[in-house]
């Protein structure tokens, strides 16, 4: 016999082996790529993002540097007095976030965690143009003319002498470069004199000046007011001295936080750690709790309702069957706010079933039954919406359960309850599995409904989320909300496998 | 043939309609006795299954009465009937395990746990499968939930078991063999047996008596033997085993027998069965085994029939020859492979023999072949 | 030498296709007949004028924060011209999104010279904000209540008295306008609302008001719910924009009434994206300059019950376009309905909008 070694050679059918896998597996993986594309795109980025944003806090820090490395090494308590170099750095970086708005960004951000903070920031933002550092700029520019080109100042951010002013120009020309405003053309800031000054001033105190610079200017400096950068923040706002303020500032000023989570949760951020909020502020561990109750409740009338219908629907010839399934899904063909807003004209006071209650003597006119804008109505609407994803898996699986099985346990002398308790229904657990993860996970995130007839008990976690994202723009706690519901949903998943099995679990 | 009085089953003027319009079953009138092991035996839709569900319980005759040891059963519920029952698809309970599949009726019937443990056991003894009580039906292999299914219907010691076709899903050989074990397990055990199947040869090995159903009729009740050798109607002699049929008219009678003229003008003398008057058409059955290629190795009064061989068929131990007779191009004769039998070669003329004991006359019907499979 | 003439012949050549190209400028608004009243009275006679521009029309202001955030994000601006509220407008300065403008500069003075700052006045609430109208929320209710006994509402802490007054009331599902009301008809003085507010004390005292009515209000977040439940007769009395009343009093013939007492003054206004190019930016600018020219602003009244926001426009305002009511007795400012006017201030609730709605949510929802 001859060996396929001795015609091609062992190593080159070696390779024409692999290359044919590689080819194949190519393939497949080009035949995956879209999906794995967008499921890249529209699920785990997105997510990843949610995850980053609920702990993410740069924005303090980055807009705040100075301040913010002064304040780590204060020990903030009630009697605390914030001294004048702290406002000196808060000058500096205040003056630099005003140039592109960065500093009523931080106050919105801070305001979510202590009130006031927004409108400190944005008078002062406003306030500092008034401190005076215009005087320095005429009195220095008097002096030298060319500090008035941007290109002067780049050679003095070349040097080493002037740190402060250095590192502040480039910070200062950073932002500006961040938001397109920076060109050759532009006119150095201000403030920008006051720091120069200020270094010149410091570096000045040797005996002999050894710079034209220093030569020219310090005998100017000298004579020009000092700026009390105290007294002038606290005549802009006198929240300036709370030392509430500043213990605020340094317990954001970390670039990760773990204050979205806590406020979460009902807590907040101390400076002795996370402490209880007043009761009169605690909402969110209400509302997830409510939203589990709910969506249990909800999960458990679509299975007493859907259970039925889909028994019947399983044990229907396929052509009625099929009929009847339309009929089922009947719901999808019309949007989820149509169906909703005929559930508000339904179950309303003055609405259909309580105008056909009181017609039949049920009830009297002054004892109309609320039925929305409260839980009852998101409960009854959301049943209603989700009951499809109920019945479908479980048809699906009650399809495949042959009627001999229920045969067998009359003939074996169960009775038909028996047959049902002990054969039937043990048999239909991975539809009821299936239906009410689906269910559950799907009302556990609802919105819309909740929204327009939950009032004010009926209402979800996931209309906070919402609120926060599109109203009150704080996105990290949001995000947090977002990714508590997840880990929520993710640990049930976890317990129902662990109880029930994710193999039992079938769609048909 | 019905006897209300002796009968441990009996169906009486038994009809069942589905639809109000189409009799799947039509005037069923069946005894059976304690202890029998009955065949109902016929094509799909034939109305086999049916009388089955309809003693099981599981559908309700339209008309007629249907009695178990003499109590009339038409308005008990199936789970007070008593009866054990297996299934084609076993059904068996996926989520029990087999020891609590057998124990299942034993539950429902509030047996203590001792009483239940020792049945299951002795049960799973006597399918041999002992070994099995903690697994799902799920692990088993077909036979072995074959035998799980027969011992379930028969734990709780009912005094009828029905079978539906409970051997369709195996393969040929474990099918032969289930054959021998359900037979033996029957006499055993001495239960009545009613048992549904559309597959002859396993109706002819293990009954006692078989009904042939067609059409919604018993077309014929009789013990396999003399369903073989003696059907009484087109459709039995087609149904049960390879048979041969030559078209005829008749010409007179002789006694017992009818003389009948074939197409080709042969006249041949046949048991009259199943025939009307003189000059009404009527289909000759003849076994293949019954006919001899050489008729003068016929036995004296043999009569001859002749034909042209179309085809040769060598199949070890038997020789199958096809020929043209008449109209009929596949008349089949069956001969043993023995060192006097010739080969016969296509083309050839032959004269066949065979007895006219073994040529039955029976009713003219045309049977379509579809049916039979 | 060819190159560089035949590259200039091809630059030339885009310019003069890009210059007679149309515009296309995203206008956000809040859709109904808000957004219906601006095209009748800005955007059409705009576009006559203007033929190279075309607006075409977004419905999303409800979201304007929210998504001009996503924007900037994505660093992909699609909106031109937003329609916003002051709060929104505040919040869109603070984050750098809206552009601050000089309003002298970029809008008309009034026709007898006055500049535009002084016309528009008190409306000018961020320097970003570009006042349009003045709108109110405030109360209405039912005239055929049975159980009133043929009396009327006349003050705003009526809405309080479940005594003389019983049935269900709306009122909009957030804390803004509920708490002054509550603290207004708890006794504190007009002017003392918001430093009372500051306080815990004040807060619980506004809450605690509130809670004597709490089992019988139905809370609104859409400015529709509330004429559609007088309609219905889901609830007799209840807030929301006087525009919406307008429509369900004199369009829908609605047996019901406004009640002017106390109504909250509320302006609505254009804010520009920051980062716009140079192109759109100045087709926007010219839409504005027009869009709140003292008579522009005017002509808005005849389709909408809301009043302009400049002074000089008030004497302007005639009949509604299709039903020929003389508007100026239904608009806000109307001396018969401005004798009691609640001024809202935009910068405190910029500070305790987040810290109170936390607080009113946990109300509502315990």
């Amino acid at each position: 016999m001859v060996s396929v070694d001795s015609i091609i050679g062992r190593n080159s059918l070696h390779r024409k082996v692999q290359r044919s896998l590689r080819i194949q597996k190519l393939r497949a993986l080009g035949l995956i790529a879209p999906l794995f594309i967008f499921i890249l795109i529209s699920f785990v980025i997105p997510i990843g993002d949610m995850l980053f944003r609920s702990i993410e806090n740069q924005l303090v820090s980055e807009v705040l540097p100075r301040t913010t490395e002064y304040l780590k090494s204060e020990q903030i308590n009630e009697d605390w007095e914030p001294p004048n170099e702290l406002f000196w750095h808060l000058y500096v970086d205040l003056a630099i976030a005003a140039e592109v708005k960065l500093h009523t960004r931080v106050g919105s951000r801070l305001n979510y965690e202590k009130t006031g903070i927004s409108s400190l920031f944005r008078k002062s933002g406003r306030s500092i143009k008034r401190f005076g550092a215009d005087d320095y700029r005429k009195a220095l520019t008097d002096q030298i003319p060319e500090l008035t080109s941007i290109d002067y100042w780049e050679l003095l951010a070349e040097g080493t002498k002037y740190g402060y002013t250095r590192d502040t120009y480039n910070a200062w020309k950073k932002r500006l470069i961040e938001n397109d405003d920076f060109s050759e053309k532009t006119k150095p800031s201000d403030f920008l004199f006051v720091v120069l000054a200020n270094d010149i001033k410091s570096s000045g105190t040797t005996p002999s000046p050894d710079t034209i610079l220093e030569e020219k200017l310090l005998p100017v400096i000298s004579e020009l007011p000092e700026i009390r950068f105290k007294e002038l923040f606290l005549e802009t706002d006198e929240d300036w001295a709370e030392p509430d303020v500043w213990d605020t500032i340094q317990l954001y000023s970390p670039s990760f936080t773990n204050g979205y989570y806590l406020n979460s949760a009902d807590f907040k951020k101390g400076s002795d750690g996370p402490e209880l909020r007043p009761e009169n502020e605690r909402l969110y561990v209400l509302i997830f709790s409510r939203t589990l109750f709910m969506s249990v409740t909800i999960t458990m009338v679509c299975l007493l309702l859907g259970y039925p219908v889909a028994y019947f629907l399983a044990n229907l010839p396929l052509k009625y069957a099929n009929l009847f399934l339309i009929l089922v899904l009947l719901p999808f063909w019309t949007s989820l706010l149509v169906r909703t807003s005929a559930w508000k004209v339904l179950l309303q006071n003055e609405g259909v079933i309580n105008d056909v209650l009181v017609a039949i003597g049920l009830i009297s006119n002054l004892e109309r039954l609320e039925l929305i804008n409260n839980q009852t109505g998101t409960i009854i609407a959301m049943s209603h919406i989700l009951l499809p994803f109920m019945i479908l898996p479980l048809f699906s699986v009650m399809k495949t359960i042959h009627p001999s099985y229920v045969r067998a346990a009359k003939s074996l002398g169960a009775t038909p309850w028996t047959a049902f308790r002990r054969v039937y229904f043990p048999q239909s657990i991975p539809g009821i599995g299936a239906g009410s993860i689906l269910v559950f996970i799907l009302s556990i995130g609802y919105y819309i409904t909740p929204e327009l007839v939950g009032g004010t008990t009926g209402t979800f976690i996931s209309n906070r989320i919402a609120y926060h994202i599109s109203s009150s723009l704080n996105w990290g706690l949001g995000a947090a909300l977002g990714s508590i519901l997840l880990a929520v949903v993710l640990a049930l998943y976890w317990v129902y496998d662990r109880v029930v099995g994710i193999d039992n679990v079938k769609l048909g | 043939m019905t006897d209300k009085d002796n009968g441990f089953v009996v169906f009486s003027g038994v009809q069942k309609s589905y639809d109000g319009k189409i009799l799947v079953v039509k005037d069923l009138n069946l005894s059976i006795a304690k202890g029998e092991f009955l065949t109902m035996l016929g094509p799909s839709g034939s109305g086999k299954t049916t009388c089955l569900l309809m003693l099981a319980g599981f559908e309700t005759a339209t008309q007629g009465e249907i009695l178990l040891d003499s109590k009339p059963i038409n308005n008990i519920p199936p789970h007070k009937r008593e009866i054990g029952m297996v299934f084609q698809n076993y059904a068996l309970f996926p989520h029990m395990t087999v020891a609590e599949n057998l124990a299942f009726p034993l539950q429902v019937r509030s047996l203590s746990k001792s009483d239940q443990e020792q049945k299951v056991n002795h049960v799973l003894d006597m399918v041999q499968m002992s070994d099995f009580g903690n697994r799902r039906p799920g692990q088993l292999s077909g036979g072995q939930q074959q035998r799980i299914a027969l011992a379930r219907a028969l734990v709780f010691e009912p005094e009828l078991v029905l079978m539906d076709e409970p051997l369709g899903a195996l393969d040929k050989q474990l099918r032969e063999h289930m054959q021998f074990e359900i037979k033996h397990l029957h006499e055993r055990l001495g239960v009545t047996v009613v048992y549904v199947t559309h597959d002859q040869t396993e109706a002819l090995t293990m009954s006692d008596r078989v009904a042939v159903f067609n059409d919604g009729i018993i077309q014929q009740l009789d013990a396999p033997d003399k369903l073989y050798e003696a059907p009484n109607n087109c459709f039995v002699a087609q149904f049960i085993g390879e048979n041969n049929t030559l078209e005829g008219t008749v010409e007179s009678f002789e006694g017992d027998y009818a003389n009948v003229r074939l197409e080709n003008g042969q006249v041949i003398s046949a048991l009259a069965v199943n025939v009307g008057k003189v000059g009404e058409k009527t289909l000759i059955s003849i076994r293949p085994e019954r006919v001899e290629t050489e008729a003068e190795r016929c036995p004296e009064g043999a009569q001859k029939i002749t034909g042209e061989v179309l085809e040769f068929i060598y199949m070890g131990d038997v020789f199958r020859t096809r020929i043209r007779v008449g109209s009929n191009d596949e008349f089949i004769v069956k001969s043993r492979n023995s060192p006097s039998q010739q080969r016969l070669q296509p083309g050839e003329m032959v004269t066949l023999g065979c007895m006219n004991k073994d040529c039955r006359a029976l009713d003219y019907q045309t049977v379509n072949k579809e049916v039979l499979t | 030498m060819k190159l560089t003439k035949l590259s200039t012949l091809v630059l030339g050549c885009i310019i003069i296709a890009n210059s007679s190209q149309a515009i296309d400028l995203t206008v956000v608004s809040w859709g109904g007949a808000y957004s219906k009243s601006q095209i009748n009275a800005y955007h059409n006679p705009f576009m006559e004028l203007n033929p190279d521009v075309n607006i075409i029309h977004d419905e999303s202001s409800y979201e304007a924060v929210a998504k001009l955030r996503a924007m900037r994000e994505a660093g992909n601006l699609t909106w031109d011209l937003v329609d916003a509220v002051p709060s929104d407008a505040i919040r869109l300065c603070d984050e750098g999104l809206a552009m601050e403008v000089d309003v002298d500069e970029i809008l008309e003075p009034a026709p007898d010279g006055t500049p535009a700052s002084e016309d528009f006045g008190a409306s000018l609430v961020s320097e970003c904000f570009i006042p349009q109208i003045v709108y109110s929320t405030t109360l209405g209710f039912r005239t055929d209540v049975e159980s009133w006994n043929g009396n009327e509402p006349d003050d705003v802490c009526d809405v309080f008295d479940l005594e003389s007054f019983p049935g269900k009331r709306s009122l909009e599902k957030r804390p803004i306008n509920n708490l002054e009301w509550a603290l207004l008809c708890d006794g504190v003085a007009k002017e003392d609302i918001y430093d009372v507010l500051e306080t815990e004390e004040g807060q619980n005292r506004a809450l605690a008001k509130l809670d004597t009515i709490k089992d019988e209000v139905i809370w609104w977040s859409a400015g529709a719910d509330t004429p559609q439940w007088l309609a219905d007769g889901e609830v007799v009395f209840g807030s929301t924009y006087n525009g919406r009343f307008f429509a369900l009093i004199e369009e829908a013939k609605q047996p019901v009434k406004i009640l002017w007492d106390a109504q909250v003054f509320e302006y609505d206004g254009w804010i520009i994206p920051t980062g716009l190019p140079e192109d759109r930016l100045a087709a926007v600018l010219d839409l504005v300059r027009f869009a709140t020219d003292t008579q522009r602003l005017a002509d808005q009244a005849k389709y909408i019950s809301y009043g302009p926001a400049r002074t000089s426009s008030n004497a302007l305002v005639g009949e509604h376009a299709t039903l020929g009511i003389d508007m100026a007795p239904h608009m806000p400012g109307h001396p018969d309905n401005a004798y009691n006017v609640f001024y809202f201030n935009y910068d405190w609730w910029a500070d305790y909008r987040d810290d109170l709605d936390a607080k009113f949510q946990a109300w509502l929802a315990n």
